[in-house]
């Protein structure tokens, strides 16, 4: 430590505690990371208004005269794919699709994991091992593995592949809550609650909760950030959103064969995918370091 | 130890017979149906309903799935519907061909990693520790087949220094192992980050220092056999996100391990080969899980296995 950051420090931990908004906010990378957020949530909601073409129209001059799709560049912004779309439109559109998935198989994959955890946290008993049994065994599928099984045998959909995320992605939740949950259900004060007589339902919900919903933040954030890679991953095998519905990962899985001659038809989906993991990643990561007091003063 | 091994090794067997029971229920669950992939499309019903005996799929799952069990204690795991061949003669002649990516693939992500790790670790705080622990983030939020995509555009395409895709050379190993190196190296790196500024804070280093060795010194001789335990159990941890990951750098350079077999076989719906699969990649990561717990107490002597 330099004799300069040494001052600093002393203000810091006299100052009245800032609240963990502006905390999260003096972060840059935080910062970078909400704002590819924003962009992307922007450019899928508003769409329709920011292209002038329609994502699954085949466009006759979207083609070059031997059928090959348009690079970057021209009327097409960002060129056209196999079948003479215009790839801005269909990565916009694709943006719905992956925050649609990110959003709701995340938070069924939160729902599941919190609802486990904190049952076989609290509960302990037979439930409690016969539930974190079940989540040793989930633990032991390679969950990429098991993914692409699920959705191979359904018949993909939106909505399946975020079920089938959601099944695999439950697990690690369950896991960190569970620990959680059974060192907090030990402390003294739930012990007093319960002495005044109070339900487990009372205490569940207005001690055991409040107390997790930090962590179940960080989870919920870092988790975006695996179901758009799963959704990417799934849907570039072929086995996770159907095409014409464009997704990220379709698009590449449409046009890999062709990506060598038309590189952009892979690299830019690519580009998206990765920076909005990236985004979650870096704000799931900055929250935890706000949120959780055990790792305040480390970095 | 020898108490703690035993139970564990009990442990895995149950999770195991998890897994299968778990894995074959979904598979019987199926909606698509694999006599119909076996018979193509102009077969009789009559055909299909033979064919459905002969495989034993006409009796209830509790029947089918004593049957598997039965045959995998003895060592068989079955006969594949569409490749006339064992399954266990399948997973053999693939098997060494996954194990090598999976060398090339850790030993790239430990190269990168640590070096990464051990940079940032040194110069806490500076330009280049934020620069490399960005790269890290990049690195696993990345899409494993893009990663695969643009350096097989980059280094066989355009430069052709390596093949385009296949087995057999060294060249033909460095693509698939980089790609999955660079993706799972973020994680080492970052632990490998936080490890060492753990130990270089503690008071032998200071003396080290004091007693006036070279800084070089004190990091690999004192310092990096410390810091570098943690990294051994995350090896173990690791070899479970990888089984996953080999279903999809395999197919995108055409590596042919058991990841290829796996999609082929989900593909067709052979329900053996899918089985098969899913057990040996719920051994690797049951195994790895038992030798991250194993190296434990070397990492903290405090802990004890019980």
């Amino acid at each position: 430590m330099t004799a300069a950051s040494v001052p600093e420090r002393a203000t810091a931990r006299t100052s009245p505690p800032r609240s963990a908004l502006s905390r999260l906010l003096a972060r840059k990378m935080a910062l970078l990371g909400m704002a590819l957020i924003v962009l992307t949530v922007a450019g899928a909601i508003l769409a329709p208004w920011l292209t002038a073409y329609e994502p699954n129209t085949q466009m006759f001059d979207g083609l070059t005269i031997e059928g090959a799709p348009l690079p970057p560049g021209g009327a097409f912004a960002l060129g056209t794919d196999l079948l003479g779309r215009d790839l801005l439109t269909r990565i916009l559109y694709g943006a719905r699709t992956s925050l649609i998935i990110g959003v709701a198989a995340n938070g069924l994959a939160l729902l599941i994991g919190t609802v486990v955890g904190i049952t076989a946290g609290y509960f302990r008993g037979w439930i409690g091992s016969l539930l974190m049994r079940f989540t040793d065994l989930m633990m032991a599928f390679p969950a990429l593995l098991l993914a692409i099984c699920l959705a191979a045998i359904f018949q993909p959909s939106l909505w399946i592949v975020a079920l089938v995320i959601a099944m695999v992605n439950w697990v690690q939740t369950a896991r960190v809550l569970y620990t959680e949950t059974t060192s907090l259900a030990t402390r003294e004060f739930i012990a007093a609650e319960r002495t005044l007589g109070a339900g487990n339902l009372r205490i569940l919900f207005r001690h055991i909760l409040p107390h997790l919903v930090p962590t179940i933040i960080v989870w919920g954030t870092l988790g975006i950030s695996t179901t758009v890679l799963l959704e990417a991953t799934l849907s570039y095998l072929g086995i996770g959103v159907q095409p014409p519905t464009p997704s990220w990962g379709n698009i590449i899985f449409e046009n890999q064969t062709y990506f060598q001659a038309a590189p952009w038809l892979v690299f830019l989906p690519g580009a998206a995918i990765l920076m909005l993991a990236l985004a979650f990643n870096l704000v799931g990561d900055a929250l935890r370091d706000v949120l959780d007091p055990t790792q305040r003063g480390r970095d | 130890m020898a108490a703690y091994l035993i139970r564990r090794l009990i442990q895995a067997v149950l999770i195991l017979l998890g897994v299968s029971l778990v894995t074959f229920f979904l598979l019987y669950l199926l909606p698509a149906d694999p006599v119909r992939q076996i018979a193509g499309r102009s077969a009789t019903a009559q055909t299909m309903q033979n064919i459905r005996e002969q495989l034993g799929l006409d009796q209830p799952f509790v029947v089918q799935y004593w049957r598997y069990l039965s045959g995998l204690v003895h060592g068989d795991l079955g006969r594949s519907y569409l490749q006339k061949s064992e399954v266990a003669v399948l997973i053999w002649a693939r098997l060494p061909a996954t194990l090598l990516l999976m060398a090339g693939a850790i030993g790239c992500e430990l190269l990168l990693g640590l070096t990464m790790g051990i940079i940032a670790a040194l110069r806490r705080g500076s330009m280049t520790d934020q620069s490399l622990m960005i790269v890290s983030f990049v690195g696993v939020s990345a899409p494993q087949f893009v990663v695969g995509l643009l350096l097989l555009y980059v280094f066989a395409v355009k430069l052709g220094w390596f093949p385009i895709g296949g087995y057999g050379t060294f060249g033909h190993l460095v693509l698939p192992s980089l790609t999955l190196g660079i993706v799972g190296s973020g994680w080492y790196s970052r632990m490998m980050r936080s490890s060492m500024i753990e130990v270089l804070r503690q008071d032998y280093i200071r003396t080290a220092r004091a007693k006036g060795l070279a800084r070089r010194r004190v990091v690999f001789r004192h310092a990096l056999p410390n810091a570098i335990l943690p990294i051994i159990a995350m090896i173990g941890i690791d070899i479970g996100i990888f089984m996953g990951g080999i279903v999809v750098v395999e197919s995108v350079f055409g590596w042919p391990g058991i990841g290829q077999l796996a999609w082929q076989a989900i593909q067709r719906i052979d329900i053996p080969i899918i089985m098969a699969v899913t057990l040996v990649s719920a051994c690797a990561i049951v195994l790895g899980n038992l030798l991250a717990d194993l190296v434990t107490p070397f990492i903290d002597p405090r802990i004890r296995l019980r």
